[in-house]
Order: structure tokens, then C-alpha cells, then sequence
């Protein structure tokens, strides 16, 4: 399975480990995660803030906070290329053209002195491989913007001058502008109105097929996912808990304890109105990651076992969990 | 209700205890910002000790014409000035002058600038309106130009320096204190205190305040420095503290005409000057990075 | 955009009427009636009576403020008691070289101050930085004149390389202008150190990482171009405080500027000649913060569009 599978993943992350490290502390933010995405198709990455959702999309781009970010080990492909070895030079001729990038608040993504016109420019022009004239990038310019939904006038405003939600389509258009295979979103809607969230994932979603890129799109909105995403991972504690398409996630299966914390914590029309149940307890401090099982201190099911052991990855076809509770399958095999 | 808002500000109160904690724990880990403790304290306790290192009349005042320009030696060890008086008994007793010019400056400036500073925050409308053009202008003049004015006016006596550097440093504060308060009289506490009926100086005193406190302790501690520079300036060009009366701004005034011959005669003193300013700094640097790690790196 | 530099104009003049309103209430505390001082204790009290009255001492405080400042509106800010000269010339005869040397701090300021905390800001925690940030620390608690003395000490006195005093040729301006700048170049330094690294660690840098920009262009076009905006505003009030600072520095090398004809003045007590001169600062000062407010607005877009729009 695994041979075949390969050839269509666009992306690959193996066994990825990230540390931050500060004078006085280690975070352990990422822990030994696996990951693939299929060309053309999209993934979403879910969990609570803090499960290193974040961290993980900036490790793929070598985006982390310098000086204290630190990929420890595991390997990143893109095309079958490694990401993490490559020079300088070449990760940003990567950045932009093949992976790029939208930013979860729109707000401070923008830089404040230059023209919004100029910085969808700046990126035509750092993959100008064509080298196709000034006049002809700005023409380019003037078709992302109306590509999500800005009048090309506005090219020479500045960010302050729109609003969120137009704010958030200048991101997109600059992560968009030169057609990457690949674009990660992290968390794109969560800092807009909830009327405005709807139309950006809608013009993603368009615009995502029409160009047939492949997404990373990190969310915590369960719906969302639902919605756009045609495969999932569970992320906790800087681990992969449960992974699959999206039928295997919202199927009647079972599910890992967080998992189902997490459904269990999103109000739905169709059922009854019985109360909401919030997962209790809050995750775990990530400079010191609790033994066996990291989701065990919040799990009503956890016993000695999961104090102890880490859970071994169990297979069911498509669906992977990580759980004692759960038996069978086929354990985890790496070739 | 009582017992929820009791519980509440407890909580704060823990929780502010626990933060002072955690700041004063950055603060001693800061190696500079210590070295500066220690030196400035070393200071301070040669101005608190004066007498026991010289005596003032004998040692600092009275003129000696035998003992005039005496290079540094055993017997004085920062060489005598001028008037044949022992130069280290002068920089003790000027340590006294003007290290409490600086502080009593910055306190004064900081407790009038200061309320002024909380009721415009607080209050706002127009009173802030009023009181902030009025501190436009006192900005629009240098300080040092401010000063002069003041002392020139009022006549060159140590009482009228500490006016007029008062003055001058008010703005600063006021400013400073005023921003302060913005930043938290926003917040959902305050206004729950105004709701529970509180009087707005409690208030002011109680919960704005201590939430406020950070900027207006570095401000203060780096305005000591910078007011004993100021007053150093005033004293030299003969607008500050008078002769016989030992200040180290007037000693290297009167040292000017012998300086090319008896370098010790400038250098001790402006040593004593920029000594005392750069550990009083490295206080203040430590202090902001303690209270605001964020701005560290 | 010129309606803005309008209100500006106008927002200026109540707060140089209050400047000089506050200078002259505070000259006038000074002790002892004008006339006296001019003809001395041996006068008879008519002719100190008559001098008073003919000088406007007389008349209410509001009517000599209203006087003082409708002449110096016409350029005249009243004669000197000691000359008998115009205020306002003698100001003008000094003020080139208080100018020069603030000016020649001033551009010295920048072009030490701003590389060297941008360099410092990039190379964060490197053997440069360090020594950037110590020497500036020095630098911001050292008094100028202090330091003023201690360079006549080791290149005029000791090294005989330039001259200690006067106003003569573009060397005597070495050693005050540097002077001058130092600790206002140490604080430039640490605000664009600090302000480069605000820049470096926000959002807006990374999105321009993503897009797979170089380093160096990250540098000069996204944290630059953010981090120079509070430098300029910055160094706009430091030349306000160079001219004010200047006062010491021309005392330390004897050199001509209004500073030296105030101190004198101050000594021998001839008030319209202090009072004529803090006013001109305060005045230069008033305007300098304009221009630079202007200065401001015009490179902050989110300040020029703000008023470009609000026709």
C-alpha cells in the first residue's frame, strides 16, 4: 500500500521533531509526527491551540522563529525532494513559487508601508523565472486581485485602508500569485466575522480547484473540515492521535478519546439539545510532557496502561489511531 | 455578589504578588543590571557616610593655600583643588548633592507630574485636554533651556535647581503616568470597580495604579540618572549649586582653568558622574527587561 | 495634504504664545525692578521712575506681554541692556554657529546612530552587538561637557591634533560637534535597535519570508522601511534637545553661539536678552518639531492617506 501511495504525495513528513528552546525552558511543540499530502487534494490538521498545528505548517516552509525554533530530526519531502537539507538559496525559491503560505490573522500579516498592489508584485518578482516585463507582472497583479474579488483600482491602496476580510483576500492572493502546488493554510478564517468566514473558505475552496493545488488547511472548526478537507489529522501534544479521510474521522467508527472530545465539544443542530461536553483539563504543559499517553491526564477512559506505555499506531485501511482502547488493525509499519 | 468580587480581588492580589515575584527573579538573573545595584549602592552609601570618610568644614570647605594643586598620594588620594582643599573629601560630600538632587527631583516630578498624569487618563474630557496643551508647551522648551530660565530668575541656590529641574521633569511624567492609565482603564476590572461603586481616588490608587506601575518605575529610575546630569550641567555653568559648596557639576567647573595641567582635577569627578548615571541605566535597562521580557532580544 | 499643513501652522501658534507667555511670567520673578538694575543704586527714584515708565515696566503684565509679543511678531524682541543693541541681532549674529553645530550633530547622530543599531539589531547577540549596545550605554550616561573635556584632554592637550577652542575653520567643529552627538547618536543607536527588532519578529517579515524573499531584501524593504518611521520622529526631538544642548558644549570650547550670549547675559542680568533668546530656542524648537511632524506624515502612509483622503 504504502509503495503506491507514495507517488501521488506531493508532501511527506516523516518522524518530525521541533523543539523551542529559550534560555530557561525546552517546548517540546512538535513530537515524531507522519503526515502526507496527495497532490491536488486537501488536508486538515485540527486540534486545540497550542497542539502544534502551527508549528508543524512552519516547519514544512523553514519559517520557525529563528534562534529558537529548532527541527531536531525527521525528514521533510516535497516531490520527493528533502526540504530540510536544502541551502538557503533554494528553500526560498521554493517558498512562494512551490509551497507558500496564508497566515491566520490578517491584520498583522500585511507589511503596513507598502502598497498591497506592490506586495502581490513582490512575489511575481522574486519567481520571475520568465522574466516577463514590469508591465506585464502588474497586469498579473491586477488579475490576482480581481481572482479574489478586489477591484484592481485599489492596487495602490495601502492595508490599513481595507478591511479584515478583504485584508485576509490579500493574503491569499499573495500566497496564491504564483500558482504553487502546494498552499498551507493555518487557521485562514478564525481571525474574521463569522459572515465574512464563509465567503474566504468558499473563494479558497474555488480557487483551490481551479488551479489544482494541494492544501494543508489547519483549522479547530470541525465543520469546516467537513466541509473541505478530504483527508484529516487529529493533532495533540505535538502528536498525530488519529488520522484518515474524512469519512473514516466523521464515520461511526471508533474514534480516539480526544477525537471524540473534540465532536463532543461543538454544538450541532441535528441532535438533541443535550449539553455540550468540553473536553476538562487543559492540554499539557509542553515543557513537560506527561508520561505514556500525553492525552491520559484528561481521558476518562485512561488506565494504568496508558500512564505508563505510549500507545502503538494501529491501521484500519485508511484510518490510523493511536490508542490502547483500540485493538486490532494493523500495527504501524514503516516499509 | 460581595463574596465574588471579595474572591476576585484576592485572586488579583496573588496573582500580582506572583508576577512581582517572578519579575524580581528575572531582575537578579540579570548580571548588568546587578553590577549596577552594587555600584550605585556603594555610591550611596558614600554620600550616606560622608562624615566618617571627611569632615565637611575641615576637609571640604576650608582652604589650605600651602596644600593648593597637591597631585593624588597617600595622604590625598584624589590630590587637592585650587584652593589647597582635599578633593576626595569634596567628591563625598558632592556624592551627597548630588545623588539627592537626582532622587528628590524624580520623586517630586514623579508624584506632581504623576497625579496630574492619572486624572487626565482617568478623568479625560477636558481637564486632560487643558492640562496636556499646557505640558505641549513645557515640552516645547528644552529642558536644560527650561532650567536656565527658572534658576536665572529665581537666582542660582540649590532650593530654586530642584524647582526648576522639577519643572522641567513634571511633563515627562506626566505623560508617562497618563499613558500608563490608558492602558488599563479600559479594562473589565475597572470598570467592575466603578460599577461596585468604588471612589474614583480608591480606584485611581487601588486598582489603576499598581496595574500601571511598570513604565513609571523604569521612567523613574532612568530619570534619576538623567536628572543628575542635568544638575552636574546646571552647576557647571555657575547656575546651580554655588561654591564653597561641593557638587560635582561646580568642582569641575572650578577645575576648568587647571584642567590641561591637573588632569585629576576633571576626570574624578565626571568619573563620579557618569559612574553613578551608567549603574543607575543599567538598573533601569534591567528593570524594563524584568517587567517586560517581551522587549528583551 | 495643505489643509493639514495648515491646521498644523495654526495648532502652533497658541503653543508658542504659551511658551512665551510662561518665559516672560517666569523672567519676572526675577527679584528687584529693571530700571534699578540699568542705572544702578546711586539713581535718584525719578529717574528710575521715569526710566520704568518710558521702558513700559509700568504698564499691567498682560499689557507688556501684549507688547512683547506683537514686536516680536515684526522680528523685534527688544534691546539689550547691556549693548543697546536689538535683541533680535544679536541672536542673529550668533545663531550660525549654535545652527551648525546642531545641524552637523544632528547628521552625525544619524549616520553613526542608525547603521550601527541596525547592525546590532541583525546580528543580535554577536560580539558587535554587544559592544554596540555597552558603548551606547556608556555613551547615554556620560555629561557632554564632561566628555567634552576629556577629548580637549587627549587631542588637543595630549595629542596636539586639533584646536581647543574658538570658531576659526571647519576643524574647531570636530570635536563639539562630536561631542554633541555622542550620547544623542547612543540613544538613536538603542531606539533602532529596539524598533529593528519589533520589525524582525512580526508577522508582516514572515509573510515576506514565505513569498521566498532574500535576506537583504527583507532587511532594507520590509524592516527598515517600518522600523525608520519612529527613528525620524526621534531624532526630530533630539535636534530640539541639541540646540538646547548645545549651551553647555559652547561653554566647554568657548565658542561663539547664542548659548554663551545668554550665560552672559544671565550673569549680567540683562532680561531681554535672556528672555529674547529662549525664545528663539523655544521658537526653533516649536518649528523643528513641524517640520518633522510634516516629515511624518508624509512618509507614514497610514498617516498620509489618512489626510489626503479628508478633503
Amino acid at each position: 500500500m504504502s509503495s503506491i501511495a507514495q507517488n501521488d504525495n506531493i508532501l511527506e513528513i516523516k518522524d518530525l521533531h521541533v523543539v523551542y528552546e529559550t534560555d530557561s525552558e525546552t517546548v517540546y511543540a512538535v513530537n515524531g509526527i507522519d503526515l502526507s499530502l496527495k497532490a491536488g487534494k486537501t488536508l486538515g490538521i485540527v486540534g486545540e491551540t497550542g497542539a502544534g498545528k502551527t508549528t508543524t505548517a512552519l516547519s514544512i516552509l523553514r519559517l520557525l522563529p529563528q534562534d529558537i525554533g529548532k527541527i531536531t530530526s525527521g525528514s521533510i519531502t516535497f516531490n520527493g525532494q528533502e526540504l530540510l537539507t536544502l541551502g538557503k538559496s533554494e528553500m526560498q525559491k521554493i517558498r512562494g513559487a512551490s509551497i507558500s503560505m496564508i497566515f491566520q490573522d490578517p491584520m498583522t500579516s500585511l507589511n503596513p508601508v507598502n502598497t498591497v498592489g506592490d506586495q502581490i508584485y513582490e512575489s511575481l518578482m522574486l519567481h520571475n523565472d520568465e522574466h516577463k516585463s514590469k508591465k506585464e507582472l502588474e497586469e498579473r497583479v491586477d488579475a490576482i486581485l480581481e481572482s479574489v474579488g478586489i477591484p484592481k483600482t485599489r492596487k495602490k491602496e495601502y492595508p490599513h485602508q481595507f478591511s479584515g476580510g478583504m485584508k485576509q483576500r490579500i493574503v491569499i492572493a499573495i500566497a496564491l500569485a504564483c500558482h504553487p502546488a502546494v498552499v498551507i493554510a493555518d487557521e485562514p478564517t478564525t481571525a474574521l466575522d463569522v459572515t465574512i468566514q464563509a465567503q474566504v473558505l468558499a473563494m479558497m475552496s474555488a480557487l483551490r480547484d481551479q488551479l489544482g493545488m494541494a492544501m494543508i488547511l489547519i483549522t479547530h472548526d470541525l465543520g469546516v473540515v467537513a466541509e473541505t478537507c478530504d483527508d484529516v489529522a487529529v493533532m495533540y501534544a505535538g502528536e498525530i492521535v488519529e488520522s484518515g479521510t474524512v469519512e473514516d474521522i466523521f464515520g461511526h467508527v471508533r474514534h480516539h478519546p480526544y477525537t471524540e472530545g473534540l465532536f463532543g465539544s461543538i454544538p450541532s443542530l441535528g441532535s438533541d439539545a443535550k449539553r455540550l461536553k468540553p473536553i476538562s483539563g487543559l492540554m499539557p504543559d509542553p515543557t513537560n510532557l506527561p508520561t505514556g499517553c500525553s492525552f491520559h491526564p484528561r481521558c476518562p477512559y485512561a488506565t494504568e496502561k496508558c500512564r505508563e506505555e505510549k500507545p502503538e499506531a494501529r491501521y484500519f485501511g485508511t484510518h490510523f489511531v493511536a490508542c490502547h482502547l483500540i485493538t486490532g488493525g494493523e500495527p504501524k509499519n514503516d516499509e | 455578589m460581595d463574596s465574588k468580587t471579595a474572591t476576585v480581588s484576592v485572586d488579583i492580589k496573588k496573582a500580582r504578588k506572583r508576577r512581582s515575584k517572578e519579575i524580581i527573579r528575572r531582575f537578579r538573573k540579570n548580571k548588568l543590571a546587578m553590577v549596577g545595584l552594587v555600584i550605585i549602592t556603594i555610591m550611596i552609601l558614600m554620600a550616606v557616610f560622608a562624615d566618617v570618610i571627611a569632615d565637611y568644614e575641615e576637609g571640604a570647605i576650608r582652604q589650605h593655600s600651602d596644600q593648593r594643586l597637591l597631585s593624588p598620594s597617600w595622604e590625598h588620594p584624589f590630590g587637592t583643588d585650587t584652593y589647597g582643599r582635599d578633593q576626595l573629601a569634596r567628591v563625598v560630600h558632592g556624592a551627597r548633592v548630588s545623588l539627592s538632587l537626582g532622587v528628590f527631583t524624580t520623586v517630586i516630578s514623579l508624584g506632581l507630574g504623576g497625579l496630574l498624569g492619572a486624572m487626565c487618563g482617568y478623568y479625560g474630557g477636558v481637564f486632560d485636554e487643558i492640562v496636556m496643551r499646557l505640558m505641549d508647551i513645557l515640552l516645547s522648551i528644552p529642558t536644560l533651556l527650561m532650567a536656565i530660565a527658572i534658576v536665572s530668575a529665581l537666582g542660582p541656590t540649590v532650593m530654586n535647581l530642584l524647582i526648576a529641574i522639577t519643572i522641567s521633569q513634571i511633563p515627562v511624567f506626566t505623560r508617562v503616568v497618563r499613558s500608563s492609565v490608558l492602558s488599563v482603564v479600559g479594562e473589565d476590572y475597572i470598570e467592575a470597580a466603578k460599577i461596585g461603586g468604588s471612589k474614583d481616588l480608591h480606584i485611581i490608587l487601588h486598582d489603576v495604579l499598581p496595574n500601571a506601575i511598570g513604565p513609571i518605575i523604569v521612567q523613574g529610575t532612568m530619570s534619576i540618572a538623567a536628572m543628575i546630569l542635568l544638575a552636574a550641567g546646571l552647576s557647571f555653568i555657575g547656575l546651580g549649586v554655588q561654591p564653597p559648596q561641593p557638587e560635582w557639576g561646580n568642582m569641575l567647573n572650578q577645575a576648568r582653568d587647571n584642567m590641561m595641567t591637573h588632569p585629576y582635577l576633571v576626570i574624578i569627578p565626571g568619573i563620579c558622574i557618569a559612574i553613578s548615571a551608567f549603574s543607575i541605566n543599567l538598573v533601569g535597562d534591567g528593570l524594563r527587561d524584568a517587567l517586560d521580557p517581551k522587549l528583551k532580544n | 495634504m495643505l489643509k493639514y499643513i495648515l491646521r498644523r501652522l495654526l495648532l502652533l501658534i497658541p503653543i508658542l504664545l504659551g511658551v512665551i507667555l510662561l518665559i516672560m511670567f517666569i523672567m519676572d520673578l526675577t527679584p528687584g525692578d529693571p530700571a534699578t538694575l540699568l542705572l544702578g543704586i546711586n539713581a535718584t527714584p525719578e529717574a528710575i521712575e521715569e526710566l520704568n515708565d518710558e521702558l513700559g515696566f509700568n504698564d499691567p503684565l498682560l499689557v507688556q506681554y501684549a507688547d512683547y509679543i506683537i514686536g516680536a511678531l515684526h522680528g523685534d524682541l527688544g534691546t539689550s541692556w547691556q549693548t543697546s543693541r536689538p535683541v533680535f541681532g544679536e541672536i542673529m549674529s550668533r545663531f550660525p554657529v549654535t545652527l551648525k553645530l546642531a545641524v552637523f550633530s544632528i547628521i552625525v547622530t544619524a549616520i553613526i546612530g542608525i547603521p550601527l543599531g541596525i547592525i546590532s539589531a541583525i546580528k543580535k547577540y554577536s560580539v558587535l552587538d554587544m559592544v554596540c549596545t555597552s558603548v551606547a550605554m556608556i555613551f547615554t550616561s556620560l555629561p557632554r561637557f564632561w566628555l567634552g573635556m576629556m577629548l580637549i584632554l587627549l587631542f588637543s592637550v595630549q595629542l596636539g591634533w586639533l584646536p581647543t577652542n574658538g570658531v576659526g575653520t571647519w576643524k574647531h567643529y570636530i570635536l563639539p560637534v562630536f561631542t554633541l552627538a555622542a550620547p544623542t547618536a547612543a540613544k538613536i543607536m538603542r531606539l533602532t535597535r529596539t524598533t529593528m527588532l519589533e520589525t524582525i519578529r512580526s508577522d508582516y517579515v514572515r509573510t515576506a519570508r514565505s513569498k521566498g524573499a532574500g535576506e537583504n531584501r527583507i532587511i532594507v524593504h520590509h524592516e527598515l522601511k517600518n522600523a525608520i518611521l519612529p527613528v525620524v520622529t526621534s531624532l526630530g526631538i533630539e535636534f530640539g534637545q541639541l540646540l538646547g544642548g548645545a549651551i553647555l558644549i559652547e561653554t566647554v570650547f568657548s565658542m561663539q553661539g547664542i548659548s554663551t550670549l545668554m550665560i552672559t547675559a544671565i550673569r549680567m542680568k540683562d532680561t531681554p536678552l535672556v528672555t529674547g533668546s529662549i525664545v528663539f530656542f523655544a521658537t526653533m524648537v516649536c518649528i523643528t518639531m513641524l517640520i518633522i511632524d510634516l516629515l511624518y506624515t508624509a512618509i507614514d502612509p497610514r498617516l498620509r492617506t489618512k489626510y489626503t483622503k479628508a478633503k
